[in-house]
């Protein structure tokens, strides 16, 4: 979300769903949306049927990529470089749009300077993309008339995710393939809600609507309505915060609906930081892992089914969750909580309904203002910005920078300068695989909701493996073995995958009782961004000459 | 300019003619669209509003002036000055006659509470073609060779009364209830999902939906969406939740609630249509009309909801 | 783990598509380079249209279509493997069971069955066991119609890993020799020149005139023959004229419907740029009809030529043949032709030297009827099951692949290079005001010399049955069937109906495809309308419900009036014979549902068959 923040102000995805169909080039870079985003894929799906062509970047063959026209396998860790050299290749054939740059972009020449040395030679090194693909690719993207580019955690859950983001910007304004119907640049969300979290504020910078806390407008603003004073300072980010919990700087912590536990890179450190603080607060419809080490839980009602409220997907769609159950036992609803703690912390909220929560919202979000309750409901949600209630919502973003009035158009958007850095866990003789993560279809995060339904899809954790890896290693399906970082040791069977090539390795996040596989990630991160890098880990891969017992994480069936 | 930009051209209104009244309706709209729009009460079947019309069922069959035989109104565009009758004795009769056909060879009892009234209202009658045969043993009718001919025993009616096929835990495929309209085909391929995990398999009567080899599904490329539910018009294939339940006559439809929400997994937010029965969630379907879904689910958003209810009378079981 | 193929299957597809080149589509290395960059998507799968032949290679080749087989296809051509088994159990020809090498297809329709074909089963049967049985590497099954009516009784043969072979006058010493592993029989020939109007004279022969003449392999023969003079005056007309040409000859269509072909070539010829194809419908499947593949065996270069000039005048630069899968002898003559007009510069980039691109390609049918139907025949050719489209859009618009296509049966065509020789005036002048040009009759049954007659529009049935030599000595004539199973039978009062488009239409009798099928006193017509019933049951595709059920239980009610245990009385069955008929004919998607009521119906209504309940 930063990377969109920073350029055009507005940290969302640029594109409607429906827009998809009618895509005359995509570019899947680092997104398996087929597993991931399955319903998004439609929208592809029908697009390709309509005639758009399809390229997947992505180091794996996934099963997105199995429907690409093109497929590239590049390095982990190296989309920079490709980004980089694909933007030289453009540049250098003049196939750059000149008038939108003119009209809309600013720091070009500095971006122009820092991909010059990248020659489809170079970029064919570092990347393992042969040239000529490349200068394919790039041509393509360059002359479509309608291009889009969408990304997901392969792209931010890298140590550099915010400039991996912002080297696709790049590519966007360098061709102008942004702010017209059927252009543009997505981020998917791999989260309920994550879209609305940061609409609402949950990062550490932005009040809610993507306002800066650090401007004092707008934090007087909110502090008349909310009638307190805010604190002027910008905050911490999840990294951040682990790091402030080291330092000791952070000795209280209350978590909404999170398991930081076993989804945080390197949870050896995790687990130790979070036995040292103060106090731990949980608020979760499970007793988590997290929950299991809390001083305090508070069993809250499901956001999905047993609540209302809103939530906002990844075309910036709000939208209306309604109560389908009646919550179990003493679990009560998010906002009753919240109320209640600040009742015992000496503010009288009453006991606000969604509604009200929204109608304040609206007050102080101007992107949010013409989003009443009813209209929510009657056009099934609206997209963000929608600043009055005759205002349908709007179906793509930044149209504005093609404005030649500047009132109109507002700040251009800058290039960003970004250098290829590779990943920081670095292969050498004794680590020399790349393990990389991601998800299945039918499983989600840390298993804690889909380990519910008996899907028939399901399997246990496995290490995938090239069959040339497995065949050199004299490694059959099935057989377990233990795999080593340069901070822990999983045990996991063999699966021979065919998506990957020799040297890769894949494993998920999603059994976490049964292989921790974050034993093994490392939690470099991303400064800008705080996401942390589970993409690329440095392994090796030891044959077990018994059969396993449980230790250190791993083990169990 | 950061407004919708509208893509397709305004659309013509077309003059035609429904039953001897005059109307209009917007050019690329079928005769189905302009007798709805018209109030003209039309049987359908394989028809649904987010697949490509297959106009396999035929039921849907009106008279146009010019045309030799009956024209199917779901697929069918209207044309300026068209003459549409629905309710001649021609329609009638062909009306009535493909509800025979469907009714005397599969289970329709499960369609919608719409097909039992037009099967009335047409006055079907599908004992009129004998006795139904006995149900075939599990997979019979999916060895049946295309044009290898078995004698029909002159004392019954053929019918495609087969076991139901419970092969994995999500949901069910009774294909004794199958009226091959083809949706189930097409929600699994190029019109939603593109997982052809299915399709039609052998010819004329001893057609039927099949995965290669008739594997079961966990051998096929199934993944589970189960958007071949979500259109199925006939129960055929249905959540093993309200097959087992129907079994054990605890389904209650009027005892039911749909509420709408948001799917709790990724970040596309689809909108979940959860029918509720005693607190506990019996089934998710999708708005056939939205423009998120399109009425499609993932496996996740259709299935996924059982953790929610985990929780209940067990709160302090630690998840996986 | 998936199937995998057998290194047998793997040849058997790696013949007709070359080795796999990556990885990814079989080959069972991966290169480094497969593993960083794949090409697929849209070109992948637009080989989809490769499908049937790739499954005729595995059940030539193998003999069946194995699961890992089947895979390996599917892998190859990127098509799901549902899909592909959707379109495998469609055709009759193929089998996804593992069945004997040799199967052997009786013909026990209804020309053959009363001329050796029910007693050949019967031996069949004695000698090998119940139909499908294994009988030591091989099986028989009964067979719709083969298409070889002048030869009764026919079978058809497949032979894995062996050619295919056709053979009329059957007997189970033949077939015996034909399933022997050391058989030498390659393609049964016996097929003798068409009958002709005069066997002494040849000279008022227009569309057969090289049937029997020419050396069928021989494009320089062809050409001594005249072959190729209708395409060089072609090209020197222009695609216009030569478009307004086939339109003053009003040549009408002679696969059935008698849609006028000039209209057809103009609406293909005006749509906007883009590919256009035109095929040549050579699935002929109607039973009784074989004077296509009469054509095609004796004068295939003629089909070839004819299917140029299609092109040219639409506007087309590929074209398609498809010929029926049961047509052995048919196939390799056309393949030949094909390939030696390739040689002879006379289809590829620069057609007989004018600067034009026109190719062919030939594709087999695998046993389904349906696919005659112009629609199916497109699916079919896309790789999917031959079910028909819903018209409109029809075929000048949306044809085959969405694109603009004429499509032509082989007797129009060449009827196209008579027009052309004889020019539009001369040719329209032949027939009658409404039929002109000459037509093809295919005479079988109880007729003293069966074959194919060619006859100037306007002959009438009798005239047609006295070419014929007539019934044989001692019997009488009984019924006529008229455009095969989807057209109907006439009494002997019919006897002097003019065969022309128009009266036909007036006198309620069908042209169809030319069938004139002869029955004398032995015949069982309640048989007969059993046999077409069942024929209709086994042939509807099952898309429609109108078909698919209504051609079950028209042939139920009739096997009930048969078995004398109607459901209320007999009259009430043919009541429901006729409601049934009805809905059929009139909410069916394409032809075969409209017409599978046609001749049960004339038999009851002209014929009188079932006149006081079960014949």
């Amino acid at each position: 979300m930063v990377g969109l923040a920073t350029v055009f102000g507005a940290g969302g995805g640029t594109s409607s769903y429906e827009e998809v169909e009618h895509v005359d080039l995509m570019m899947l870079w680092g997104s398996n949306a087929r597993a991931a985003h399955p319903i998004y894929f439609h929208h592809v799906l029908k697009g390709i049927h309509k005639g758009m062509r399809l390229i997947v970047v992505d180091p794996r063959r996934t099963e997105s990529a199995e429907w690409g026209d093109l497929w590239l396998g590049l390095d982990v860790g190296t989309d920079i470089a490709l980004s980089n050299t694909m933007a030289r290749e453009i540049i250098v054939n003049d196939l750059h749009h000149r008038a939108f740059i003119e009209l809309a972009t600013t720091d070009f020449d500095d971006y122009v300077a820092s991909v010059m040395d990248w020659t489809l030679e170079r970029g064919a090194e570092v990347t393992g993309i042969p040239a000529d693909v490349i200068r394919e690719v790039a041509h393509a993207y360059a002359k479509a008339d309608r291009a889009m580019i969408c990304w997901t955690l392969g792209i931010t859950e890298h140590h550099n995710a915010a400039d991996n983001v912002l080297a696709l910007i790049n590519l966007g304004l360098l061709t102008g393939h942004v702010g017209t119907y059927g252009s543009g640049l997505n981020p998917l969300r791999g989260q309920n809600n994550v879209q609305g979290g940061g609409d609402m504020g949950a990062i550490p910078h932005h009040l809610t609507g993507f306002q800066e806390v650090e401007n004092d407008v707008v934090r007087a603003r909110f502090e008349q309505e909310w009638g307190s004073k805010i604190n002027p300072k910008k905050g911490w980010h999840l990294s951040q915060m682990f790091e402030a919990m080291e330092e000791g700087e952070l000795t209280a912590l209350y978590v909404i609906g999170e398991n930081p536990a076993a989804s945080e890179a390197d949870n050896q450190r995790t687990h130790k930081l979070l036995a040292n603080l103060d106090i731990l607060i949980v608020q979760d419809i499970f007793l988590t892992h997290t929950a299991e080490m809390a001083d305090v839980v508070l069993p809250a009602a499901n956001s999905a089914f047993e609540s209302e409220g809103t939530v906002t997907n990844s075309e910036r769609r709000v939208q209306r969750v309604r109560p389908a159950l009646q919550p179990p036992g003493n679990a009560r609803d998010d906002i009753w909580i919240i109320a209640q703690l600040a009742a015992r912390l000496g503010h009288d909220w009453g006991d606000p309904s969604a509604h009200d929560v929204w109608e304040e919202v609206r007050r102080l979000s101007p992107m949010h203002a013409g989003m009443a309750w009813e209209r929510l409901e009657e056009l099934g949600g609206i997209q963000w910005p929608c600043p009055d209630d005759e205002h349908p919502g709007t179906t793509f973003l930044h149209g504005r920078l093609w404005s030649e009035d500047p009132a109109e158009q507002g700040r251009k958007a800058p290039f960003s300068v970004v250098l290829y850095e590779p990943p920081v866990d670095e292969l050498d003789e004794d680590y020399p695989f790349r393990l990389t993560t991601g998800r299945r279809l039918d499983s989600y995060n840390t298993g804690v909701q889909t380990g519910e339904y008996t899907s028939p899809l399901r399997r246990e954790e496995t290490l995938d493996m090239s069959p040339e890896d497995a065949e050199r290693l004299r490694l059959r399906e099935g057989e377990r073995v233990r795999v080593l970082s340069r901070r822990g040791e999983v045990v996991a069977p063999v699966r021979l995958a065919l998506g990957l090539r020799p040297g890769l390795l894949f494993m998920t996040l999603h059994f976490p009782d049964q292989v921790d596989v974050n034993n093994l990630t490392i939690d470099a991160w991303d400064p800008k961004s705080g996401t942390a890098e589970f993409k690329a880990t440095a392994v090796r891969v030891e044959k077990l000459e018994e059969p396993a017992v449980a230790s250190g994480g791993g083990g169990g069936e | 300019m950061s407004q919708a930009v509208p893509l397709d051209r305004p659309r013509r209104l077309l003059d035609l003619e429904i039953d001897g009244r005059t109307t209009r309706a917007p050019e690329g709209a079928t005769i189905l669209d302009a007798c709805r729009a018209e109030g003209v009460d039309t049987p359908t079947m394989c028809y649904a509003g987010n697949l490509t019309p297959v106009n396999a069922c035929r039921v849907c069959m009106v008279e146009v002036e010019g045309s030799r035989v009956l024209v199917p109104a779901c697929s069918r565009p209207v044309e300026d000055g068209m003459k549409v009758q629905t309710d001649t004795e021609r329609v009638r009769h062909s009306r009535k006659l493909v509800m025979e056909f469907l009714a005397s060879s599969v289970d329709t009892s499960l369609a919608s509470t719409d097909w039992l009234r037009w099967m009335g209202e047409y006055g079907a009658d599908p004992s009129r073609y004998g006795a139904a045969m006995e149900p075939m043993e599990t997979g019979e009718r999916d060895e049946r060779w295309a044009g290898h001919h078995h004698d029909p025993d002159p004392t019954i009616a053929e019918t495609v009364a087969q076991p139901v096929k419970v092969d994995n835990e999500l949901y069910v495929r009774d294909y004794e209830r199958c009226v091959l309209c083809y949706k189930c085909v097409e929600a699994c391929g190029v019109d939603a999902q593109n997982t052809f995990a299915i399709a039609v398999a052998g010819r004329g009567f001893d057609a039927r939906i099949s995965t290669e080899f008739a594997v079961p599904l966990d051998e096929s490329a199934c993944v589970y969406c189960g958007n071949c539910i979500g259109v199925c018009p006939t129960g055929a294939l249905m959540f093993k939740s309200e097959h087992d339940m129907r079994a054990e006559e605890t389904w209650d439809e009027d005892a039911q609630t749909v509420t709408n929400t948001i799917c709790p997994y990724c970040g596309v937010g689809c909108e979940l249509e959860v029918h509720v029965q005693d607190n506990e969630i019996v089934k998710v379907s999708s708005p056939e009309d939205h423009s998120v879904t399109s009425g499609h689910l993932c496996i996740k958003g259709r299935f996924g909801f059982s953790y929610v209810q985990s929780r209940r009378g067990r709160d302090d079981r630690r998840p996986r | 783990m998936e199937a995998a193929p057998t290194a047998e299957e793997r040849a058997a597809v790696d013949g007709l598509l070359g080795p796999p080149e990556t990885g990814w589509v079989g080959a069972t290395e991966r290169s480094a380079d497969d593993l960083r960059v794949v090409r697929a998507g849209r070109e992948a799968r637009e080989q989809r249209h490769l499908l049937l032949p790739a499954l005729h290679a595995l059940q030539a080749g193998v003999g069946w279509i194995s699961r890992g087989g089947l895979n390996y296809v599917c892998q190859r051509l990127s098509v799901p493997p549902a899909e592909a088994y959707g379109v495998a159990t469609f055709y009759a020809m193929f089998s996804v069971e593992e069945r004997p090498a040799n199967v052997v297809h009786v013909c026990d329709d209804l020309a053959c069955r009363g001329a050796g074909g029910l007693a050949l089963c019967g031996e069949l049967e004695r000698d090998a066991g119940p139909e499908g049985a294994d009988a030591g590497g091989w099986t028989w099954v009964r067979s719709p119609c083969l298409g070889m009516c002048e030869q009764a009784p026919a079978v058809f043969a497949q032979r894995a890993g062996r050619p295919e072979v056709a053979l009329g006058g059957a007997t189970r010493e033949t077939v015996a020799e034909v399933v022997a592993p050391d058989s030498a029989v390659i393609c049964a020939g016996g097929v003798g020149a068409p009958q002709t109007a005069d066997a002494g004279s040849r000279d008022s022969l227009r569309l057969l005139r090289r049937a029997g003449v020419v050396d069928p392999t021989s494009i320089d023969d062809y050409r001594a023959h005249g072959g190729y003079e209708a395409l060089r005056a072609a090209y020197e007309m222009g695609p216009g004229r030569v478009i307004e040409a086939i339109t003053e000859a009003k040549l009408l269509g002679r696969g059935g419907a008698a849609f006028p072909t000039g209209v057809k070539w103009q609406a293909v010829s005006t749509q906007p740029a883009g590919p256009r194809y035109v095929v040549c419908n050579a699935d002929e499947s109607e039973p009784g009809t074989f004077k296509d593949r009469v054509v095609m065996e004796q004068d295939p270069f003629a089909v070839v030529e004819s299917l140029t000039v299609a092109g040219f005048a639409c506007g087309a630069d590929r074209g398609f043949v498809y010929i029926r899968g049961e047509y052995p002898l048919a196939t390799e003559r056309m393949e030949h032709a094909i390939g030696e007009a390739r040689r002879h510069g006379s289809l590829g980039d620069d057609v007989m030297g004018s600067g034009r691109t026109f190719d062919i390609e030939l594709r087999r049918g695998a046993g389904a009827y349906i696919c005659g139907e112009e629609t199916a025949l497109f699916n079919s050719l896309e790789g999917k099951r031959g079910e028909p489209r819903n018209k409109p859009p029809f075929p000048v618009t949306f044809g085959v692949f969405g694109r603009p296509t004429a499509i032509n049966n082989v007797e129009t065509l060449i009827n196209v290079l008579e027009v052309l020789r004889i020019g539009a005036d001369a040719y329209a002048a032949i027939g009658t005001e409404g039929s002109t040009g000459p037509r093809l009759f295919c005479l079988s049954g109880a007729v003293e010399r069966p074959g194919v007659y060619e006859v100037e529009h306007g002959a009438t049935v009798r005239d047609l049955i006295a070419l014929a030599g007539g019934v044989p000595r001692g019997s009488t004539l009984k019924a006529v069937l008229l455009g095969g199973a989807a057209g109907g039978f006439v009494g002997p009062d019919m006897l002097d109906a003019r065969l022309t488009f128009e009266d036909a239409r007036q006198g309620g009798y069908t042209l169809g495809s030319g069938v004139i099928m002869v029955f004398d006193e032995r015949a069982d017509l309640v048989d007969l309308c059993l046999r077409i019933a069942r024929f209709f049951r086994d042939e509807s595709c099952g898309q429609c419900v109108p078909c698919r059920v209504g051609t079950v239980r028209q042939e139920e009610a009739l096997h009930r009036l048969v078995a004398g245990t109607p459901i209320g009385s007999a009259q009430d069955e043919l009541a429901l014979i006729d409601e049934v008929a009805r809905v059929m004919r009139d909410a069916s998607i394409c032809g075969l549902g409209q017409t599978a009521a046609n001749a049960v119906q004339s038999a009851i209504s002209k014929l009188g068959v079932f006149d006081g309940g079960a014949a």
